[in-house]
């Protein structure tokens, strides 16, 4: 009788740490268990500076899938990220991709912006219009140097 | 002068001493794992010896972190304006950080310390001598069910740990202060992502590890223990001795883990 | 087998008995300090030997040395006819199998029952079923008058009780020598005359070769074939009860007289021996 409650304590234990793990993994680590059957497209981008794996991809602010998987090429030295998007979604192929970021200092995100053609990606293809990361700094900076150096725009 | 260096040299060849001691233990004890018999029921004893009876603080320490975590980050995100990150804060530094090293040193004082005490104390009474005598290997038979235990059951508490925190920093954020639930919870899947997840799961593999590894292996050279000191005297010393080791351990191996993975 | 054919080695063998074990100038170290100082010693199947001696005297290291549990400095032992020395990690085991130990305190674990103590040699060695465990464990329990005590707990019986389960537990695979340490230590007289009898019962019905390891005089006399007296790393006398007795060594009979080491004590050199430094 004991040994018998060791037993179902013990098991009763270890469901506990699976179920808490599996929370976890599913949930947050968007570990596909649950594997949904979209499609994944390609984007290049000059710099992804920010994005990590799992961010959200937006469409007209509603989401429609995540970042799966981020790369460089080292060719070209651009940044390939692709993009896991759910079923029954459709993207145009002028369909424009860029990283944004949520407010100021939040996590940054895909936001896609669709285009006007008729002509729709399926799995594996490339995102062929795309904006890279805007970098604060970079910005500030462009405004106060770049204000000085009118003279040279000649 | 010559005293210091002297002493410095000896300090140094204990050092490398006791770094050999404890590899070889544990090399012994891994391969002890290969050889048959292979026995169930005595894991899942140290399972629930280390991992089932800790269980109530362990929900009892997560819940209650969970919650000062999310009043601490409130506190500082509601001056930015980004409550909405609350539950990515919450979520991020319990499942990095704060379940695997709190859950460690809970294990540390419920269970290490009791191991370490256990394990000296059949020293001193010869029981791992009549192991030995009557051909049961002890590093099979003791350490071997307790180190596996430890594996898991370390690993398991974290997990629960996290979870746990993660509702005591909903309750805070959310009943008391009002964040959008959906926020709190959809803000924390969107921010954390499995490589997170897997950095706790390494950690609490390496602390649960290094934890009952520390313990065991203190016990089982009580005898060899340079104070010379035997005895119940010894098996307390040995028994602190175990648990200051383990603690800096783990904050040790923390940092290490955390600098290659980030 | 012809044994009066094989040569001898030592006129100690005449009697024809193979020895069980034997040890050959055995010298061990405790970190720098020497333990054992050229121990010899022989053990013929189905004899008794006792090897006495003080505190300090050595004779726990000499115990630890012929269960395998301490490698010695030089020396060799042969154990049930295999050197020591010489065996894997494997062969020890298989080795041990063979002999039983009763340790001083009976060495149980806390956690089990008597009964499961006393069986675990069996659980771990042998694939009998649960009955036929259970009334071997009985047997033997029965043997060392411990019959119905079998649910106890080791913290729930004396000292005494320890040692006997402890013995119990150490026939439980019918060794064919069996060790046992400081059978009569902290017992009162009746109860370790108790323990003689059995020690002596044991090799009358199994036929045992037993090596016993105390510093009482009466239970070495009692039970003893021949006596090994050990004093400060070296053996003094080895011989019968008899031979013991009568010997003119001086140190021998102080030992048998309980009389105070009459050498002057150096304060110095004991000093120097505590702390472990060298001289």
């Amino acid at each position: 009788m004991k040994r018998l409650n060791m037993e179902f304590g013990v098991g009763l234990f270890l469901l506990l740490g699976l179920a808490a793990f599996f929370y976890l993994a599913i949930r947050m680590g968007d570990v596909g268990l649950l594997r949904q059957d979209g499609y994944t497209v390609t984007a290049r981008f000059i710099s992804s500076s920010g994005l990590k794996e799992g961010a959200m991809v937006e469409l007209a602010g509603v989401r429609v899938g995540k970042v799966q998987r981020i790369v460089l090429d080292p060719e070209r030295y651009e940044s390939v990220v692709n993009l896991a998007i759910e079923p029954g979604v459709r993207i145009t192929e002028d369909t424009i991709a860029s990283v944004r970021t949520a407010g100021i200092i939040g996590d940054k995100f895909i936001k896609l912006t669709p285009g006007g053609m008729d002509i729709y990606l399926a799995d594996g293809d490339e995102l062929l219009d795309t904006e890279s990361s805007l970098d604060i700094e970079e910005l500030v900076s462009k405004y106060i140097f770049e204000g000085g150096d009118t003279p040279q725009s000649d | 002068m010559f005293r210091a260096i002297e002493r410095l040299g000896d300090r140094t060849l204990y050092f490398i001493e006791l770094w050999g001691q404890m590899g070889l233990f544990l090399f012994t004890t891994l391969a002890s794992l290969l050889r048959p018999p292979y026995q169930l029921h005595p894991i899942l004893k140290q399972i629930h010896f280390i991992g089932a009876r800790s269980t109530l603080v362990i929900l009892v320490a997560g819940v209650f972190t969970g919650m000062v975590v999310a009043l601490q980050f409130y506190d500082t995100l509601v001056r930015f304006g980004s409550v909405a990150m609350l539950g990515s804060a919450v979520a991020l530094a319990l499942i990095r950080e704060l379940g695997p090293v709190l859950s460690a040193l809970v294990v540390i004082g419920r269970a290490g310390s009791a191991i370490c005490a256990e394990i000296g104390i059949m020293r001193n009474d010869e029981q791992i001598d009549a192991l030995e005598c009557m051909a049961i290997d002890p590093y099979k038979y003791l350490i071997a069910p307790r180190i596996l235990g430890g594996l898991i059951a370390v690993p398991a508490l974290t997990m629960i740990f996290i979870v746990v925190g993660i509702f005591g920093g909903w309750f805070v954020g959310v009943v008391l202060f009002g964040v959008s639930e959906a926020a709190y919870f959809h803000g924390m899947y969107d921010t954390v992502v499995w490589h997170d997840v897997w950095m706790g799961v390494v950690k609490s593999f390496v602390f649960g590890l290094i934890i009952v590894w520390v313990a065991t292996v203190r016990g089982f050279f009580l005898h060899l223990d340079r104070s010379g000191v035997f005895g119940a005297e010894g098996v307390s010393r040995t028994t602190t001795n175990a648990v200051v080791f383990s603690t800096i351990g783990v904050l040790v191996s923390d940092y290490l883990i955390s600098a290659v993975m980030l | 087998m012809n044994h009066s054919a094989q040569p001898l080695e030592t006129p100690e063998a005449v009697d024809g008995r193979e020895p069980v074990i034997e040890v050959r100038d055995l010298v061990s170290h405790y970190g720098e300090r020497r333990i054992l100082d050229g121990v010899d010693l022989q053990v013929r199947r189905g004899e008794i030997l006792v090897i006495m001696g003080g505190s300090g005297s050595g004779k726990s290291t000499l115990l630890h040395h012929l269960l395998g549990l301490k490698r010695p400095s030089a020396g060799s032992i042969r154990l049930l006819g295999s050197e020591l020395e010489d065996l894997s990690k494997k062969q020890l085991y298989a080795l041990r199998r063979r002999m039983g130990v009763a340790f001083q305190g009976g060495a149980l674990f806390s956690s089990m029952s008597l009964r499961e103590n006393v069986a675990l040699p069996l659980r771990q060695h042998t694939r009998l079923d649960e009955e036929t465990i259970r009334i071997m464990t009985r047997m033997k329990l029965e043997m060392v008058n411990l019959g119905g005590f079998e649910d106890l707990r080791p913290a729930e019986l004396s000292g005494g009780m320890l040692k006997r389960a402890g013995l119990a537990r150490s026939l439980i695979m019918d060794p064919e020598l069996l060790f046992f340490d400081e059978p009569s230590a902290g017992l009162d007289p009746v109860v370790s005359a108790e323990l003689d009898e059995l020690i002596l019962r044991l090799r009358e019905a199994l036929s045992m070769t037993i090596v016993v390891v105390t510093h009482e005089l009466e239970s070495a006399f009692g039970i003893a074939d021949r006596i090994l007296v050990l004093d400060q790393g070296r053996v003094l006398v080895t011989g019968t009860v008899e031979q013991v007795r009568n010997t003119d060594n001086a140190r021998v009979q102080d030992l048998l007289n309980r009389r105070p080491r009459n050498e002057p004590v150096d304060a110095e050199a004991y000093l120097r021996r505590l702390t472990g430094m060298r001289d």
